[in-house]
């Protein structure tokens, strides 16, 4: 299940401004969920482009519905990675930035692509494209799905138990036959545990499969 | 703006000055003259190289614009 963005958006500067600006725009009053930024490589190509990684720290801010669904220790902050390209003989900037934590259950890529705006060459314009993904709706109903067969193979074995113990009190000593039947319910109840965990456990392999095939 | 590594920040900022000077008065410009910060850069990344290891950010092994490889022509 992937989600697609696609925005085009204009700054009033020139591209050269925007590409000094892109440096330096942390922080910045709309940046308080950025926490830290570190350049982790940088190089000038033997083209004369200019190749960086910054890496980042941002607050993990998820809804408050979806707390029961991820675990009660999951991370506070997130880490994103942004790799980008500067060309200043074709006045472009190239970016593709994405998570390296979180990512199983939430997937966020963003591709741009700044340069001169066409319209008016004062200006710079910004494509960008994102791919959205979450493999969390399929986990879920996985989860369920096991949780269910759990809970019903639990009803089975308390049933079970009860006609043994209460056969015990009404005849004496089990007879091996009750012995023998309460081992087959036993084992019985087993495989359909097992059965439902594979089924579960498809479930959640189709899942993430759909996700990977996008 | 800080760094991920608490003791980083100010070797950070050292470099950013630097780096922020030669990118809008020589890079940009098309002056192909070289990398005056590289010394700054070298004292800065060892210092944020450790923190990334100590605090297991899992950087390793990530190609460059590496998932972007798989993106539908766009």
């Amino acid at each position: 299940m992937v989600k697609y963005f696609l925005g085009l958006s204009v700054l009033k500067s020139s591209w050269d401004q925007v590409f000094v600006a892109f440096w330096q725009r942390y922080p910045n009053p709309y940046s308080k969920h950025v926490l830290t930024e570190d350049i982790l490589f940088r190089e000038v190509t033997p083209d004369n482009r200019l190749i960086s990684r910054r890496l980042l720290t941002k607050t993990n801010r998820a809804p408050r519905w979806t707390e029961k669904y991820l675990p009660s220790n999951m991370a506070r902050s997130a880490y994103v990675i942004e790799d980008s390209i500067v060309d200043p003989q074709s006045r472009t900037l190239t970016t593709f930035t994405w998570n390296i934590s979180h990512a199983r259950y939430m997937a966020v890529e963003e591709s741009c692509v700044y340069g001169v705006n066409p319209d008016n060459n004062s200006w710079t314009e910004i494509k960008r494209e994102a791919w959205i993904s979450s493999n969390l709706f399929g986990l879920s109903r996985a989860l369920q799905e096991f949780g269910l067969a759990r809970f019903k193979s639990s009803v089975t074995k308390t049933m079970k138990g009860f006609e043994f113990i209460l056969a015990k009190m009404q005849g004496g000593t089990p007879s091996r036959t009750l012995a023998e039947t309460a081992k087959e319910a036993t084992d019985k109840v087993k495989e359909t545990a097992v059965a439902a965990t594979e089924k579960a456990k498809d479930l959640a392999s189709q899942a993430q499969k759909k996700q990977q095939y996008v | 703006m800080n760094s991920v590594g608490e003791g980083c920040t100010e070797l950070k900022r050292e470099y950013d000055q630097c780096f922020n000077r030669w990118f809008a008065e020589k890079f940009l410009k098309g002056d192909r003259s070289g990398d005056p910060c590289i010394e700054m850069f070298k004292n800065y990344q060892q210092c944020v190289q450790k923190a990334i290891k100590d605090k297991d950010i899992p950087i390793e092994g990530v190609e460059f614009m590496g998932p972007n490889k798989e993106k539908p022509g766009s």
